[in-house]
């Protein structure tokens, strides 16, 4: 059965809370009023495709992209892979999956951001790659360090990627971070913890994977994605209550 | 005991931080090389069919503070109301635009081809309008909404007709400014907050 049916609605329960007090900048950046339900229409169903020449060589490889394969960034190697696959359990394929990351010292290459770690002169942070038609992706990157941010007194953000991908449809564009299994600062990140669900906050923390890491190279991480899927129906050409 | 499903949940969205603009423009965020442009630069190519327009404008926070570090994604039909992928699309609209507000000043703006009406599944057609989808700092799951034009007919649009409190109509709604020029300024709370879509 193709895709053409209906996305299936957000459950926001199992989505972070978009006010909450313990992160300060979302106070003044989150809708007061209810947001509007409506069943998804062609707008949100279809959406941007990319193509493989868009996606150079190096361009999912961080340790590599940002000096052209002319030095390595410097931090500890890992390999973070996984699957896109969407709610019901069908991969998603050749959709664009973009990272970003602060360097091993937990330092962003951006104007604002003046923490006192170094930049990494062959790290820029940036990443990318399209599945491919089992939904499996795959970065070459170094564990971003973890680092201090300005909320509460003393707020550390765990180390973390973050993670952008598409889907097929509008509807099912989807930002979220990757942490790392161990880390002792994800309990303690009221980022984190916008998401209300124990076993959804789970899903965020990727798991060591010794399987998938090559010796006397680099260790593996393993994070799937799962996007909004589409209901899957021989009824949705009749009006609604027919 | 009942059968087990097969299905999933979505993964939960998290903020997409301060520096989104590293892993989506990075051209834009200072990191000029990494990928021979930046996605999205244009929703139009040279020859697309329809009115070439403008669209400006700010979004602020509960304070009333014109954002700085806001990025943009805007989805939207060719001048016939065709999406990319469907038969008869101009070739010459992809449809996709990524955009940031300015760092200084917070203004945006967005340069493409006036959307034209979409059939939504019942027949009925939805009035011209493109979709964005906002993300920032202390927005912890992206933000749909719409932009619709002010010169256009809107009486009969399925998604506008929901929105009970007819005053709040109006914050969808691009304001003309001049010819192919329009305004958009997105309230994400507050007095005129911004009418923001779960669907």
């Amino acid at each position: 059965m193709t895709d053409t049916g209906r996305l299936i609605p957000r459950r926001r329960d199992m989505h972070p809370v978009p006010y909450d007090p313990e992160y300060k900048t979302s106070l003044t950046r989150s809708p007061n009023l209810p947001l509007l339900s409506l069943e998804s229409t062609p707008s949100e169903e279809t959406g941007p495709r990319f193509g493989h020449g868009l996606i150079g060589a190096l361009d999912n490889n961080l340790i590599l992209n940002f000096s052209k394969g002319a030095a390595p960034a410097i931090g500890e190697r890992i390999r973070l892979h996984g699957r896109v696959v969407d709610e019901n359990a069908r991969p998603v394929p050749h959709t664009l999956v973009e990272v970003w990351q602060a360097n091993a010292g937990g330092r962003y290459r951006h104007v604002k951001d003046t923490y006192f770690a170094p930049l990494d002169p062959n790290f820029g942070g940036c990443g990318r790659t399209l599945t491919d038609e089992n939904g499996y992706y795959e970065f070459l990157t170094i564990r971003p360090g973890a680092y201090p941010w300005p909320n509460r007194g003393n707020d550390w953000r765990p180390m973390h990627i973050h993670v952008s991908v598409f889907g097929h449809s509008f509807g099912q564009r989807l930002i979220t971070q990757t942490y790392f299994e161990g880390d002792p600062l994800i309990a303690r990140c009221p980022i984190a913890a916008t998401v209300k669900d124990r076993g959804q906050l789970d899903q965020l923390v990727a798991p060591l994977d010794m399987a998938a890491s090559r010796p006397m190279d680099y260790l593996a991480y393993r994070f799937d994605i799962v996007l909004r899927g589409r209901r899957q129906t021989m009824f949705e050409n009749k009006p609604e209550g027919m | 005991m009942v059968q087990k499903l097969g299905t999933l949940t979505e993964t939960a969205s998290q903020t997409g931080g301060p520096y989104v603009h590293i892993g989506c423009i990075p051209t834009f965020a200072g990191l000029p090389g990494v990928y021979p442009e930046d996605l999205g630069l244009s929703p139009i190519a040279d020859g697309a069919k329809g009115e070439v327009i403008t669209i400006t404008g700010s979004i602020y926070d509960g304070t009333g503070w014109a954002m700085r570090d806001a990025m943009f994604e805007s989805w939207q039909a060719d001048g016939a109301g065709r999406y990319p992928d469907q038969l008869g699309a101009d070739p010459a609209v992809n449809g996709f635009c990524r955009f940031a507000a300015d760092k200084d000043s917070g203004e945006f703006t967005l340069r493409t081809i006036k959307p034209g009406a979409v059939k939504g599944h019942d027949g009925r057609m939805m009035a011209p309008h493109i979709s964005v989808w906002i993300v920032a700092r202390g927005i912890n799951i992206g933000l749909h909404t719409r932009i619709y034009f002010e010169d256009e007919d809107n009486s009969a649009d399925p998604l506008l007709a929901r929105i009970e409190q007819r005053p709040r109509v109006e914050t969808l709604i691009a304001k003309r400014i001049a010819a192919g020029q329009y305004r958009f300024d997105i309230r994400l709370q507050g007095p005129g907050e911004t009418v923001f879509l779960d669907i």
